[in-house]
């Protein structure tokens, strides 16, 4: 080292002298007496030149992330799991905080405001999904549909699981890895059910397949392509008849307007938290969270850590710590519920401060707003030569664009010439026929936004 | 507490959190009031039942109280603003650079782009693969996993794509791995399907390599491990329990948890092992965030590089694409392709350490905490774990106050909540199971001053002296903490409330 590194307080000064001399050692070297001579890399690492002045390093990052064009300096219409929302500027200014940036366990009394905000994101999803058990936050949307499947299986002691056929392949993924492979012993099987022409899962396949061995019925509402199930209870209803969970995938921006899964039947919901105050970040931004009643049944099969409130022995005084700690794999090992670990929680502090700002009437207000604006772009968009979108379809948010005469690819590459990033290409998947995009606008879109696209999208197909 | 003024605990004990008696949000309704407005749009037609019936119960207030509220409470949260030797999560500076490079240049950015506009943060990604693979001798990293133990589970799913093509998996339906190694390893397995076999503690620290062949067999389908362990203790044998596994047929993956002391001394391909996992928001100098977002690098040789999750992040000539067309992946342990945000500020951490940085972190590390050992180990009734162990610990040691407790009856949890009061966070104490009596496991690392871990060490010696001379001070800390001791039995189900609707269920109405 030439010069005492910022970041390192021993590397200056004779610290490490008076350590070293503190516990008799002649150098450093002589502290790794455990580790064998023949496991030791035997040259320097050769790595890049090191970059400890903060305004070198700084220009190398702004270099490097300079070869990005992003959604900001574009006209972005990529939804599909990571959305463009709004997210206010106190979101960024309170998980910029380093207090608890830096924080990690700590204690219910150290780390009280961290856990106290904690308990306001479970507090306020259960107030959206009308639950009352909310676990702290998962990976992502995905990653809670495939630890609720999993619940569910442990509650119903069986082994099969149906969801729609229609699903986001990014979701369905990370289900599948979670369900294992039919190889394995414990392997839970996925069957899907059809989905009509109305974009709804079909009731008569749904009936039909609905049967003794099913642990769980899991569908979404808006589903992957946008639709809003008119009857979700329904659905529920065929859960719980068969004996199953009924676990529903829901956009808590849009349960303002969207009736809340609890008081539909529901028994377990789950969904994304990246649209609560926090931004894209390429994919990095998503999480997810986990609710149910609170009855033992579920809350005893939760792999997340959940923070409870509590009393404290100042009269009146409130404090929040874990509960039902030791059913996790930090408790149990192997025998825990799934596993925990690290999560999205810093997220789950700008999805507070964002549900807080935000209140009842700023969901049911933005609620309005996004199905108004993607209610406008697909009618706008159905209205051009050589598109079409289902217009009989109630959709939230995004919506199916089937284009007649050219492939996604070749419309995108030309949008993206004209400063557009057009909808996701979901040629291909399932339940679509020819070429298909799936697009996404919300309240970040104005209408001068969707003329843009309209008029671009026009001279594409032309 | 910056730069502790010498002799601190002598001239002033006046430490005091912050304490705003702040209400639950969830009790400020029904003002009329708002935080955030839109512009208004008619009221859908809604097919069916699918209205909302009733409007969330959720705060009225304006912007300023979300902001001022959330403050306050980062406020009454202690983190790094004091001394945290928090150990087997390696405390370090998470430098504000990368905070801001995240924000300003990743934030705007959709993982599902043109790959030709994103070429930067493809970039990054092939970069730090690069760094990551010369730092462990292994041939590609993948950044999707959002925690080490997610990095753990993708370690397990990769190994039953590995086994399922070679038609091995329904025989190896084995993971072996040992107590110390941290629960993700052995959660994950077992979530993964697996049956899981954990050796136990013999008298050198670790498991014989007996006690290893006795498991190992035709249904081992891997290893998984961690080393050093969370005793500073370096299995000495680990080349030669990974021959053994590889001679069965079982993969071995390197739980690079405590990386932090062996950085540049070690790396996992040369030990013999097919992948390992280092920790973004740990090691590598990210922020945790009380528990992510997270990254946990999971790097392979070459033979397990076609399961690796999808999309991969390929070099063409001069440029990058995600490469999601791979038959043999496991897909998606996650959605997207990683914390991106992480991923940049950990390789801005990396790349201002350069190999010299990272040698003289791990120098650091192991000096300060041997450093530490010697100091606790002059501190009345504090005991190391595996005493007969007598050579220089690693980056942490774990050990123990059972003769205090013995003496005085104060716990380790009681010491750990006093020390809050002098700017300390809680101390991490050990996993589950308990193989020490009354534990605790600081670890310096390479951030804090000498001045800093002698301030730790000197609150510690006096919260000890406390317990034998004023036991009760202890017992009834913490005395200037934001609120006082939790006293509802939390673990009882008609008690505990996960929500504010539950809270009211039970305890209001």
């Amino acid at each position: 080292m030439t010069k005492p590194h910022p970041w390192m307080a021993n590397s200056g000064g004779d610290a490490k002298q008076q350590m070293l001399a503190a516990v008799g050692a002649q150098d450093v070297e002589a502290l790794f007496v455990q580790v064998p001579a023949d496991h030791r890399m035997q040259r320097p690492l050769d790595l890049p030149p090191q970059l400890a002045s903060e305004v070198a390093l700084s220009r190398h990052l702004d270099d490097l992330m300079a070869k990005n064009e992003t959604c900001a300096d574009n006209l972005s219409f990529l939804g599909a799991g990571a959305w463009p929302h709004y997210v206010p500027a106190i979101c960024d200014e309170v998980v910029g905080r380093y207090e608890w940036q830096t924080s990690v366990f700590g204690a219910p009394t150290s780390d009280h405001g961290r856990n106290q905000a904690w308990f306001e994101f479970t507090s306020q999803i259960g107030a959206l999904v009308e639950m009352d058990f909310v676990g702290l936050p998962v990976y992502s949307w995905g990653c809670a549909i495939g630890h609720s499947v999993r619940m569910a299986s442990r509650i119903t002691g069986r082994k099969r699981v149906l969801i729609p056929a229609i699903m986001d392949p990014e979701r369905l993924s990370v289900l599948e890895n979670y369900c294992a492979p039919t190889e394995m012993e414990r392997h839970i099987e996925i069957v899907t059910v059809a989905i009509g022409a109305d974009g709804c899962i079909d009731r008569d396949d749904l009936r039909a397949k609905a049967d003794d061995s099913i642990a769980a019925i899991y569908f979404e509402t808006p589903s992957y392509h946008g639709v809003i199930e008119g009857n979700p209870a329904e659905l529920c209803q065929i859960a719980r008849d068969a004996g199953a969970e009924a676990i529903v995938g829901v956009d808590p921006l849009s349960l303002g307007l969207l009736e809340a899964p609890g008081a539909y039947g529901a028994t377990i919901a789950v969904g994304p938290t990246q649209p609560l105050g926090v931004h894209m970040y390429a994919g990095g931004g998503v999480g997810g969270f986990i609710a149910s009643p609170d009855e033992e049944k579920y809350a005893r099969e939760y792999n997340t850590l959940n923070v409870s409130i509590s009393q404290t022995r100042q009269q009146g005084e409130f404090g929040f710590g874990l509960t039902l700690f030791h059913q996790s794999s930090y408790g149990m090992r192997d025998e825990g519920k799934d596993w925990t670990g690290n999560s999205v929680y810093l997220w789950s502090l700008a999805n507070a401060a964002y549900m807080a700002a935000m209140g009842p009437e700023g969901f049911a207000e933005i609620g309005r707003l996004i199905m108004a604006r993607a209610g406008s772009a697909a009618q706008a968009i159905n209205a051009l030569d050589g598109a079409s979108v289902d217009l009989s379809r109630p959709i939230f948010k995004e919506f199916v664009v089937q284009f007649a005469d050219h492939d996604v690819a070749t419309i995108n590459d030309a949008l993206r010439q004209r400063g557009i990033f057009g909808g996701k290409d979901i040629t291909g998947e399932a339940g679509i026929t020819g070429a298909a995009a799936l697009f996404c606008v919300t309240e970040t879109h104005t209408p001068d936004d969707i003329d843009r696209l309209v008029t671009a999208l026009k001279e594409v197909l032309a | 507490m910056t730069a502790p003024i010498k002799d601190y605990l002598k001239r002033s004990t006046g430490f005091h959190a912050a304490r705003w008696a702040e209400p639950v949000v969830c009790e400020m309704t029904g003002t009329g009031r708002r935080g955030i407005v839109f512009d208004d749009a008619p009221a859908p037609t809604l097919p069916g039942t699918a209205m909302r019936k009733v409007a969330p119960a959720l705060p009225e207030i304006t912007e300023h109280d979300a902001l001022r509220h959330y403050l306050h409470l980062s406020q009454m949260t202690m983190g790094m603003m004091g001394v945290s030797l928090f150990g087997t999560c390696t405390m370090k500076y998470n430098p504000r650079i990368g905070e801001r490079a995240a924000l300003e240049h990743l934030r705007n950015l959709h993982p599902l782009q043109d790959a030709s506009t994103l070429q930067g943060v493809l970039e990054l990604y092939d970069n730090f693969s690069d760094f990551l693979c010369e730092v462990s001798g292994m041939d590609q990293f993948v950044f999707q996993a959002g925690g080490g133990a997610d990095a753990a589970y993708t370690h397990a799913c990769v190994t039953r794509a590995y086994h399922a093509s070679r038609g091995e998996l329904q025989q190896r339906d084995q993971i072996i791995t040992t107590i110390q190694t941290h629960p993700c390893s052995p959660a994950t397995a077992n979530t993964a399907g697996f049956e899981v076999i954990t050796l136990t503690l013999e008298e050198n620290g670790y498991p014989s390599l007996e006690q290893l062949k006795s498991v190992v067999g035709p249904r081992t389908a891997a290893l998984m491990v961690n080393n050093p362990d969370d005793m500073g203790i370096y299995n000495p044998d680990i080349k030669e329990w990974v021959r053994i596994v590889h001679e069965a047929g079982g993969l071995c993956f390197y739980d690079h948890a405590n990386f932090n002391g062996v950085m540049s001394r070690l790396r996992a391909r040369e030990l013999g092992f097919d992948a390992c996992m280092y920790m973004l928001h740990k090691t590598f100098g990210a922020p945790k965030g009380g528990g992510g977002p997270a990254v946990g690098a999971y790097g392979c040789a070459e033979h397990l590089v076609p399961f690796l999750p999808s999309p991969l992040v390929v070099k063409d000539g001069d440029s990058y694409r995600l490469d999601d067309d791979r038959p043999d992946s496991i897909g998606r342990v996650r959605e997207f392709w990683g914390n991106a945000p992480q991923v940049l500020k950990a390789y801005a951490w990396a790349r201002a350490m350069g190999a010299e940085g990272l040698r003289e972190a791990a120098d650091i590390s192991v000096l300060s905490n041997n450093y530490m050992d010697k100091r606790l180990g002059e501190v009345r009734g504090v005991t190391r774990s595996n005493p007969d162990i007598t050579v220089p610990r690693m980056e942490m040691t774990r050990h123990s106050v059972e003769k205090v407790t013995q003496d005085t009856g104060i716990t380790i949890f009681e010491i750990s909540i006093r020390m809050t009061d002098f700017g300390i966070d809680a101390l991490w104490l050990s996993h589950e199971p308990w193989l020490v009596a009354e534990p605790f496991t600081p670890e310096a690392g390479e951030l804090w001053s000498k001045e800093d871990i002698d301030y730790w060490i000197d609150v510690f010696e006096h919260v000890v002296t406390e317990a034998y001379e004023n036991p009760e001070i202890v017992r009834t800390a913490p005395h200037n903490a934001p609120i006082h001791q939790l006293t509802t039995a939390l673990d009882e189900p008609d008690q505990w409330a996960t929500t504010w609707r539950a809270y009211q269920r039970k305890h209001v109405s």
